[in-house]
């Protein structure tokens, strides 16, 4: 055991339904969009904004009236309300604008909005009633300029979302192998014990096994703690294969191979030596406070015939594992997408550069392999060509922030998708791309720092994945319900479903909050 | 194999405090004084460290702020917030963008790779070199770690004209005499910008750093004064349009010149290179319309090197205004290739090289090697403001600048730059830049990408909203 390690021992815990509790911000002061100022000089503490606000920006402790709760707040769009606040206050105490951080928040990819959104369906697992945009970012290509081309009308009006399953079979082979089906058509990347805290792996787990899918230990060990959710692991072989054994084979269900990573496409791992502490090294088998490095590529392959060497070797120590093989997007990604299959392969992931990572040199990030959303149909439709498509399950990652990505993912030609960073947002990451430096994430995600990991408890984090996983899968039965989907495999490689912007003039509109 | 080429970077501390994207505003009024303020427990110790710049008359808590927010969502009264820096948005222009600034700013003070977590937060494609992604190797065929040491990527170029046969006697001796060359280890030429407060502390810190480098530093003859010309050796001298006295007793010094190419330019070339036979010329051709017959026919005529040059901003000139450095560089290079004479002559671009990527993005497209001027002025922490170019003061006191300080800058900038194009060679799997050079297939350009994977996707037929009434 870690001497940090928090003891979980829930024996009830394990797949089932999930209903949402609300699991507000960490912080004292909730990030928002607008921000609903109180002139305390003016306020006389009456109560009228208390009365008329219905989404609870106003409350009271006794006489007191507490600071508004932001956050909640629809913003300007209120103001036609007739319960605006604003308005309504007696000696004008209150004033609304645009929160000054909100013009700081995010990037491209992921916004300002996309942040709040995912940070909202964290808290309460809905979609933010704000005019907050929870679909796309705004990168200008790709996910960000595809829409879903809704059915004026649903199709089959009488589906329901009951009837509509997100179900994945991992194992379309059929070798023998034992089958391995996912609830949601998702599961969590991987992300080493010393890239982030175990506490965010074990929320991250908890949250995977409930929702009955997977998650992927990254390359850095085997912690003990998770050893109560051995049919919920992927445990990776990466190149420096730290923390790999017989053992932690033998435990799971599906192995990763890490042949490459999307953010850093062709280079290696690197640990940075301030995140070895004593219990990561333990873990890795290496020394506390020194580097680590792991080496790119796998130098025992350089053919599909070492490649399937290597996935023999697995298959022979875990008989009933799956085998899955993550692979960057150089510009013979399809091929090597046969030569995964070829080398027995059940899951073939195509790792985009735009996926999180816990240190990448920016150049690698930016301009090494190509995006996902080219790769994603380059590979489906060569699969498809070679007669293999039916027996590869083609995951996508690298870049899937919100369910609207995984369905576009999905649309594309991937069965499936793994998210990360997402998770790490609903666990309050607000990407300020300071993992790697010194004791690591100053929000105690992507740390292993004593003092920092404390900042954040499973119990919390469970819910807040839980709750973002649940938005999501209400959002995917959504879209299939507009489309009159009964399984989420109808909509694999079903592009007609989509709209690119940049050849499409007339405005479309695949806001789910709205319409029929 | 060849000694190691290695460049000695060390920290070089910044003058100024640098200009954060985002600045902290902290209100006193209404603060509750609490035991233990935000200010107190900041992570990154921003608050205690912070000060007063009095030189530019600024607070230096944006050098420490890692934006984490801790305080903005700490502050029981909410009187600490982050707020978009106006100053930032001001910096550079739109191709020199404040980010370019800032990470040329990080990687000339520490000699390090911008490295950050998190995946890449940037625009999906864009224009120039932003619309390529370079390749990578993947299980078949092997990387090469560069950067690790365990492998050597050489990133060394001749510069000069190449025989494309060689000719032995009946002894199996050469039997003619192999046209100079000259060989830098990394695959850039450091040129003079073409503005600064401060032109001659600026060029001495240059010339310190081509000969720290051993590449040359790009300086026009009449800005030698006999200081740098005790140094020529690590010295390109450059000429005007037609003005070269061939009895420059400098000439006999440095190993390469560069001419403007004019109509007379050849005849210039020839009447240089009877002088000096040793030397090597390269010729200065504008990236106009016209350029790449004009190339054609200087190499067909002899020409050593030829250095393509667009503006600042990576355009050409004329009828090729709209183009890009990386769109005219193909044509060039395509042309020569057709022509057969590719590997006779060297091929250098300027204008717009910005990041180290665009060295690699540019040799992609068909050059050899590349001539930086912009990026070495902002390793001196230049803003981009061009108050010197009217006559205003320098806000970061460029004109008093020492030397020494500022080669170690442009020094580390060059490392940096050079274990980024090791970066992406490795992924590539290529042992040397020089195979580096026109490999298209070994990148991805959007606009092919775009037609052959999305547009047969997305492109339909018929009127727009016909499938409205299908569906």
């Amino acid at each position: 055991m870690t001497e940090h390690a928090v003891k979980y021992d829930d024996e009830a815990w394990g797949p089932g339904p999930w209903t949402p509790v609300r699991t507000p911000c960490r912080f004292r002061n909730p990030l928002s969009k607008w921000r609903v100022w109180r002139n305390e000089a003016k306020c006389i503490q009456c109560g009228t904004c208390v009365e008329v606000c219905p989404y609870g920006v106003h409350t009271r402790v006794g006489k007191f009236i507490r600071k508004p709760q932001s956050y909640l707040c629809l913003g300007p769009a209120c103001d036609k309300k007739d319960f605006y606040c604003v308005r309504h206050c007696p000696p004008q105490a209150l004033s609304l604008r645009l929160h000054p951080v909100y013009t700081t928040l995010g990037d491209h990819r992921w916004t300002a909005d996309l942040l709040l959104s995912t940070w909202w369906m964290a808290e309460f697992g809905t979609l933010p009633y704000a005019d907050l945009e929870y679909r796309t970012g705004n990168s200008g290509g790709g996910f960000d300029k595809l829409r879903f081309f809704f059915p004026p009308q649903p199709r089959d009006l009488k589906l329901r979302h009951e009837d509509i399953s997100l179900e994945l079979p991992l194992n379309r082979r059929h070798d023998g192998r034992p089958q391995v089906v996912l609830s949601v058509p998702w599961y969590s990347a991987g992300m080493s014990f010393g890239s982030v805290s175990i506490n965010t792996i074990l929320s991250r787990v908890r949250a995977a096994s409930r929702f009955n899918t997977l998650l992927s230990t990254g390359e850095g060990g085997y912690p003990e703690e998770l050893h109560p959710y051995d049919d919920h692991i992927v445990t990776q072989v990466a190149t420096g294969l730290f923390g790999v054994r017989e053992d932690t084979i033998q435990r799971v269900r599906m192995v990763e191979f890490k042949y490459a990573q999307g953010a850093k496409p062709g280079l290696g791992g690197h640990l940075l030596g301030d995140k070895v502490t004593p219990a990561v090294a333990r873990m890795r088998e290496s020394v506390p406070g020194s580097a680590l490095f792991s080496p790119f590529p796998f130098h025992s392959v350089y053919s599909v015939e070492d490649h399937k060497k290597h996935l023999d070797w697995i298959k022979e120590v875990n008989p009933r594992a799956l085998v899955s093989v993550k692979v960057s997007t150089p510009t013979d990604v399809d091929m090597v997408a046969v030569g995964s299959y070829y080398a027995g392969a059940h899951v073939v992931q195509l790792d985009g550069s735009y996926g999180g990572t816990g240190a990448a040199p920016d150049i690698a990030k930016k301009n090494i392999a190509m995006p996902i959303e080219y790769a994603i149909p380059k590979v489906h439709q060569f699969l498809v060509q070679e007669g293999i498509r039916d027996q590869v399950t083609l995951i996508a990652s690298g870049g899937i922030r919100t369910a609207f990505d995984v369905a576009k993912a999905i649309a594309l030609g991937a069965d499936g998708c793994q998210v990360g960073t997402a998770e790490l947002v609903a666990l309050e990451c607000i990407r300020c791309y300071q993992c790697e430096s010194g004791r690591g994430c100053v929000r105690g995600i992507a740390t292993t720092d004593p003092e920092l990991v404390e900042l954040m408890t499973v119990e919390w984090g469970t819910r807040r994945v839980c709750n973002l996983y649940h938005a999501w899968s209400w959002q995917l039965r959504e879209i299939l319900r507009r489309f009159g989907m009964r399984s989420i495999r109808e909509l694999v490689g079903r592009t007609d479903t989509l709209v690119h912007l940049d050849y499409y003039n007339l405005p479309v509109e695949d806001d789910i909050r709205r319409g029929v | 194999m060849p000694e190691k080429y290695h460049i000695h970077v060390r920290p070089m501390p910044s003058r100024f405090p640098s200009v954060g994207k985002t600045t902290v505003l902290d209100w006193g009024e209404g603060c509750l004084r609490c035991t233990r303020c935000v200010k107190e427990t900041c992570p990154y110790n921003a608050f205690r460290q912070r000060g007063f710049d009095d030189r530019s008359l600024s607070d230096t808590i944006d050098t420490y702020c890692k934006n984490c927010l801790r305080c903005v969502q700490g502050c029981p009264r909410e009187l600490v917030v982050k707020a978009a820096n106006p100053q930032y948005r001001r910096l550079g222009d739109d191709y020199w963008t404040p980010a370019i600034l800032q990470s040329t700013w990080f990687q000339a003070e520490t000699g390090k790779i911008p490295v950050s977590g998190a995946g890449y937060g940037g625009p999906f494609a864009g224009p120039g070199f932003d619309s390529i992604w370079t390749d990578m190797s993947e299980i078949v065929r092997p990387t090469r770690d560069g950067i690790h040491g365990r492998e050597y990527i050489s990133t060394a170029i001749e510069l000069g004209r190449k025989p494309l046969f060689l000719v032995f006697d009946a002894e199996g001796r050469l039997a003619f005499e192999p046209p100079p060359r000259v060989e830098i280890p990394l695959p850039i030429l450091l040129a003079d910008p073409p503005f600064s407060a401060g032109p001659v502390p600026v060029r001495r810190a240059l010339t310190g750093a081509a000969r720290r480098l051993r590449t040359l530093a790009v300086i026009a003859r009449e800005n030698v004064d006999p200081e740098l010309a005790a140094e020529a050796e690590h010295l390109c001298l450059t000429f005007p349009t037609g003005r070269v006295d061939t009895e420059d007793p400098l000439l006999s010094r440095v190993r390469l010149v560069e001419l403007t190419d004019h109509e007379g330019v050849l005849a210039q070339v020839e009447a240089v290179k009877r002088r000096h036979p040793g030397l090597v010329t390269m010729i200065k051709v504008p990236a106009d319309e016209g350029a790449a017959a004009r190339v054609s026919e200087l190499a067909r005529a002899g020409a050593e090197a030829i250095h393509l040059f667009c503006d600042h901003h990576a355009r050409g000139f004329l009828g090729a205004r709209e183009r890009h450095l990386k769109d005219l560089l193909r044509t060039v290079h395509l042309t020569l290739v057709e022509d057969n004479l590719r590997d006779t002559v060297t091929l250098l671009a300027s204008g717009g090289i910005a990041l180290a990527e665009h060295v690699a993005k540019a040799i992609i497209c068909g050059a050899d090697g590349v001539i930086v001027d912009l990026p070495l002025l902002l390793a001196l922490e230049c803003r981009l403001c061009r108050a010197c170019q009217r006559g205003g003061r320098c806000p970061v006191d460029i004109d008093s600048l020492d030397p020494v300080w500022g080669t170690q800058r442009q020094v580390n900038l060059m490392g940096a730059w050079n274990h980024q194009l090791l970066e992406v060679l490795g992924a590539m799997g290529l042992r040397e830049v020089r195979r580096l050079r026109g490999e298209v297939g070994r990148a991805m350009f959007v606009e092919d990408l775009e037609r052959e994977i999305f547009a047969p996707l997305f492109s339909r037929p018929g009127p727009e909203g016909f499938r409205r009434e299908g569906e």
